[in-house]
């Protein structure tokens, strides 16, 4: 009897090795937009994401990294099929990316079902920091509501009286409008949501702004339209006459584009590219010498997510079979963030300050700087909805 | 009141652009009997070609005014190439073989420029407002698109109604046999024919260009448009494009911001914001619905068949 | 026995087989994929089915037929939506409110001929895309996820890959039957008829345009079937099924197969997504080499992939 036991346990501490042993690599897949107006964020991301990789010499916990790109062309149904086949076909361990949060809940689904690992490095509808929570997927950026809170308290802060809110009709948008009317303590004069992405003619929705007679326009428009906006802005006379406030409109993508229109015009954001910590002076001046433009908070964020990933295959030494060791070393978040310090929510969401940046001219060129710091270690607000399942 | 006014000019402007799109299509249609769905495809290529030239000129009158002479030749070259196979064959081979070349182009223009899109910025003494009337508004630049429009207009009404070559169109338009028995060069008239319709689609493409959208597959979102206008007009008559096509401007622009208004008396802004657009685009297809079962040639048809 | 034995034949029976025995062949390799690409195009060749029957042996060129694909996934996603799991309320619905829109289509459309029938099925298939993108309440344009899978009273788990996978075989398998039984009865004759030469029929004495009408109902509602399975495989709906486009995708299908064939819609099926996947994986251009490909087709190979092996003959 003993011998059988024996001889069992022998047998069954031979097959149990196997499978404690590490990966021979890393997949990692990575949705974005990659085509249209919008590529410039997608292209972004890919290259912070690749500096990130250059500086773990491609390598993540001695094990070599591949990572798969795909293009959502900004349609929640390919962004699905995209991951579908990352998870499926590409077998991949890891997926992140995901600019758009209409794709990102679309795709939602089939990452937790199959029990794979989602970081999102952008999108942060509210029902993933809600009710959607779960113990796969993690945000290496922020819950939507958030930036535009901060707008909200800013403009608090600055005294303003009354609002008009812009934005697009979508998952985003609708969050963005949300989260400036929940901090925001004036009154909201009016809200229009555009059709999103067809429509970049904002003439109707910028008369009725004229017509309502607010002390501030609340806008938020991504890539190429936060362009269309900011010269349309101008072109129907409002500049200078009603301030604008922004979140995610102005960034180092569309600055280049939209040039004086945007000076003057404040924003908010978790990472402004003149964070003075270690971790964001590399990748800035990396980043400016590798590519010879200046990364944005998308490439930032996408870097940390790199980071984030590189800290949990390092903690479990590549083990990536025991997931539910892979989510505790995730949610130790124990890597030097960009934007400094850098903790989990229970929701897997980061809680982390939100500064002030404003546009100025450094010579011939167009930069934000961060001029203050709006809120210290912002958590969502949503975090009581989430109820995190066991597995 | 200066809303209702500035959206009749949007109305306005978009029409025009899409008359400038269905006025090619109509013509094709109605003279050679030819379902173009890649005419779309040209309007593409135009924006692109203009973003292009103009970057490589530095100016933007230049490199629109070579954007269409390279629009017209692809249009001349894919009559060549492609169209003149097409003659006669059943319309599912049109669509069929149209559609293939939707893809085509598509990809071609992926190959070239790269999937990112392009950008067509404005030269700065159109980016400005311009006082139309007392305390109203608009921009200089969509002023411009439906000062051109009109005269591009009144130029193929002159053109069609006052020379030679526009008799044949007319003639080729009503009964395409005859036209060929009285000996006229029949290959070459269609020739120009489309690319006279191909230089107007990258004509609406290039327009929109600097306020809109440069990137791929921009052809296959307005083709639709332009053939319900060609329905709702009449094929192969451009007065009935010009009719439609304003129509059609009008319905989308002041539905999309009045069915919003309308709908939010009831329901709540997400609502409104979600059903406005999708009601005023199902408007503009129950139109063309009614008017094919009431009648099916089209309010000014060109007589033929 | 002689007669059955030709290249078509053949062909046809490697492809049942393949098809039959693809679970077995994923089981052994472990590539999980394959059935997933396979299930889709299966459904796809359900909905291309469909469309031959109208199309192919009909004569009617439908620009909307991706409208049903969306009526039927819609169906089941709405009541998903709103808790109703029931395959026995959804999928009726589904096949209900297909047949329905098809009534309603076919009346007003059928009147109509050539482009002009194209023109006003794109109509009515971009009004009712449009009537779904306004939907605020079921996601509008961002789609909707559908968290759990029709529901038969346990009788059948559509949730295991192979389960389903068989499942939208057999469904194929019977809907190529019906439309075999329709086409060689006398309904079939004189669709075919009609497509040939609708005054013969009229004169002979048909009333051609209920016939069209039956037919036209007929297939969306097949059509409709298709989309409910299809909500199911993706767990997902957007707007996005029914646009014009897709429609489109689904005439090429037919058309690369073989119209009026019978199984020419599963062959068209077939080619388009194999060559869409190893076409991508070859080139991200793939698309440049389809568009001709669809050219060529059109002038050269009317007759599709059928056409084609109905020209092998044996030596």
């Amino acid at each position: 009897m003993r011998k059988t036991l024996l001889a069992a346990g022998a047998a069954l501490l031979l097959a149990a090795g196997p499978a404690a042993a590490q990966q021979k690599t890393i997949k990692i897949g990575f949705i974005s937009t990659f085509s249209g107006p919008v590529a410039v964020i997608g292209n972004d991301m890919r290259n912070s994401f690749e500096l990130a990789l250059d500086h773990l010499g491609r390598k993540m916990g001695g094990i070599p990294v591949e990572v798969i790109y795909e293009d959502d062309g900004f349609k929640p149904e390919v962004g699905k099929q995209k991951t579908d086949k990352l998870i499926e076909s590409d077998k991949v361990d890891f997926i992140t990316g995901y600019i758009w949060s209409n794709v990102l809940l679309a795709s939602l689904k089939s990452a937790v079902d199959s029990k794979t690992f989602l970081i999102t490095a952008n999108a942060g509808p509210s029902q993933l920091a809600g009710e959607l929570c779960s113990p796969y997927v993690f945000s290496s950026s922020w819950n939507n509501d958030q930036t535009p809170q901060s707008v909200g308290l800013y403009m608090n802060q600055k005294g303003v009286k009354s609002v008009f809110l812009i934005g697009p009709n979508y998952a985003a948008g609708k969050d963005m409008l949300a989260g400036v009317a929940s901090t925001f303590k004036g009154k909201v004069v009016g809200q229009e949501l555009t059709k999103w992405p067809d429509q970049l003619d904002f003439s109707a929705e910028l008369a009725k702004a004229k017509d309502a007679n607010p002390d501030a326009v609340f806008v938020f428009y991504p890539g190429r339209a936060g362009v269309q906006f900011l010269t349309q802005y101008a072109q129907a006379g409002l500049k200078g006459k009603i301030p604008l406030y922004t979140a995610f409109t102005i960034d180092e993508l569309s600055l280049p584009l939209q040039k004086d229109l945007a000076l003057g015009v404040p924003g908010a954001q978790q990472w402004v590219n003149d964070l003075p910590n270690d971790a964001n002076k590399k990748f800035v001046a990396d980043y400016r010498k590798k590519y010879n433009s200046r990364p944005s908070f998308y490439g930032a964020q996408s870097y940390d997510a790199a980071m984030l990933i590189n800290s949990a295959v390092v903690a479990t030494k590549g083990n990536l079979s025991d997931k539910n060791a892979v989510r505790r070393a995730l949610e130790k978040a124990d890597f030097k963030s960009v934007r400094g310090n850098f903790k989990f929510g229970p929701n897997h969401v980061p809680i982390q300050n939100f500064y002030l940046q404003d546009v100025v001219k450094d010579g011939n060129e167009f930069v934000l700087k961060t001029t203050a710091t709006i809120v210290k270690d912002f958590q969502d607000v949503h975090h009581a909805k989430c109820k995190m399942p066991a597995n | 009141m200066t809303l209702f006014i500035e959206q009749c000019l949007n109305g306005l402007q978009f029409g025009l652009l899409l008359f400038m799109l269905a006025a090619g299509l109509t013509l094709v249609f109605g003279i050679m009997d030819l379902v173009n769905l890649a005419h779309g495809s040209l309007y593409m290529i135009g924006a692109y070609f203009a973003a292009t030239f103009t970057a490589w000129t530095g100016s933007f009158l230049l490199g629109v005014a070579i954007a269409l002479g390279g629009t017209l030749l692809v249009g001349m070259a894919v009559e060549v190439i492609v169209m003149r196979r097409l003659y006669g064959r059943d319309h599912l081979d049109h669509v069929l073989a149209t559609f293939g070349l939707i893809l085509f182009f598509d990809e071609s223009v992926r190959l070239i420029w790269g999937p990112a899109g392009l950008s067509l910025p404005l030269p700065s003494w159109l980016n400005a407002p311009v006082q139309i009337l007392p305390g109203i508004y608009y921009s200089a630049y969509k002023l411009s698109i439906i000062i051109v429009s009109l005269a591009v207009a009144a130029g193929l009404y002159f053109l069609v109604m006052r020379t030679r070559i526009g008799m044949l169109i007319r003639a080729g338009a009503s009964n395409r046999e005859m036209v060929g028995a009285l000996g006229v060069n029949i290959k070459l008239l269609y020739t120009l024919v489309f690319g006279l319709g191909a230089a107007l689609a990258g004509l609406a493409g290039l327009m929109q260009a600097p306020i809109l959208t440069v990137q791929i597959g921009m052809g296959e979102i307005i083709i639709i448009l332009a053939f319900v206008i060609t329905v709702i007009g009449g094929i192969g008559s451009i007065r009935g494009a010009f009719v439609a096509a304003i129509f059609v401007g009008l319905i989308d622009t002041l539905g999309r911001s009045y069915f919003t208004d309308l709908i939010r008396l009831a329901f709540s802004k997400e609502t409104a914001a979600t059903a406005a657009p999708a009601l005023s685009s199902m408007l503009i297809y129950l139109l063309m619905a009614v008017v094919l079962v009431v009648r099916p040639e089209g309010l000014f048809s060109a007589g033929q068949k | 026995m002689k007669g059955w034995l030709n290249a078509r034949n053949v062909f046809i029976a490697i492809v049942l087989v393949a098809l039959t025995l693809l679970p077995v062949y994923a089981g052994i390799t472990g590539d999980r994929f394959v059935v997933t690409l396979f299930t889709r195009i299966i459904i796809l060749a359900i909905a291309a089915t469909s469309l031959n029957l109208i199309l192919g042996y009909g004569g009617m060129m439908s620009f909307g037929h991706a409208a049903y694909l969306g009526i039927g996934g819609y169906a089941v996603g709405i009541f998903a939506h709103e808790g109703i799991y029931s395959g026995f309320i959804q999928w009726p619905v589904a096949l209900i409110m297909s047949a329905l829109f098809a009534l309603v289509i076919g009346a007003l459309s059928l009147r109509t001929r050539g482009v002009y029938f194209i023109m006003i099925t794109l109509a009515f298939a971009q009004m009712a895309y449009y009537v779904v993108a306004g939907l605020a309440r079921y996601g509008g344009d961002d789609g909707l996820t559908i968290y759990k899978r029709s529901d038969f009273a346990g009788l059948v788990n559509l949730s295991n890959k192979t389960f389903f996978y068989y499942f939208c075989l057999i469904v194929l398998y019977a809907c190529i039957y019906i439309v075999w039984r329709l086409v060689n009865s006398r309904f079939g004759l004189v669709i075919q008829g009609v497509r040939s030469n609708e005054t013969r029929m009229r004169a002979i004495g048909f009333p051609t345009y209920r016939y069209r009408l039956v037919c036209f109902v007929i297939a969306g509602t097949m059509c409709g079937l298709a989309g409910a399975l299809v909500a199911n495989h993706t767990d997902f709906v957007s707007p996005a099924m029914m646009y014009w486009t897709r429609s489109g995708d689904l005439i090429v299908m037919v058309v690369l197969g073989g119209m009026g064939s019978l199984f020419g819609p599963l062959f068209g099926a077939v080619a388009l997504l194999v060559l869409e996947e190893v076409l991508s994986g070859v080139t991200e251009y793939w698309q440049i080499i389809l568009g001709p490909l669809l050219l060529l087709v059109v002038l050269f190979a009317r007759g599709g992939i059928d056409g084609l092996l109905g020209k092998v003959r044996h030596a």
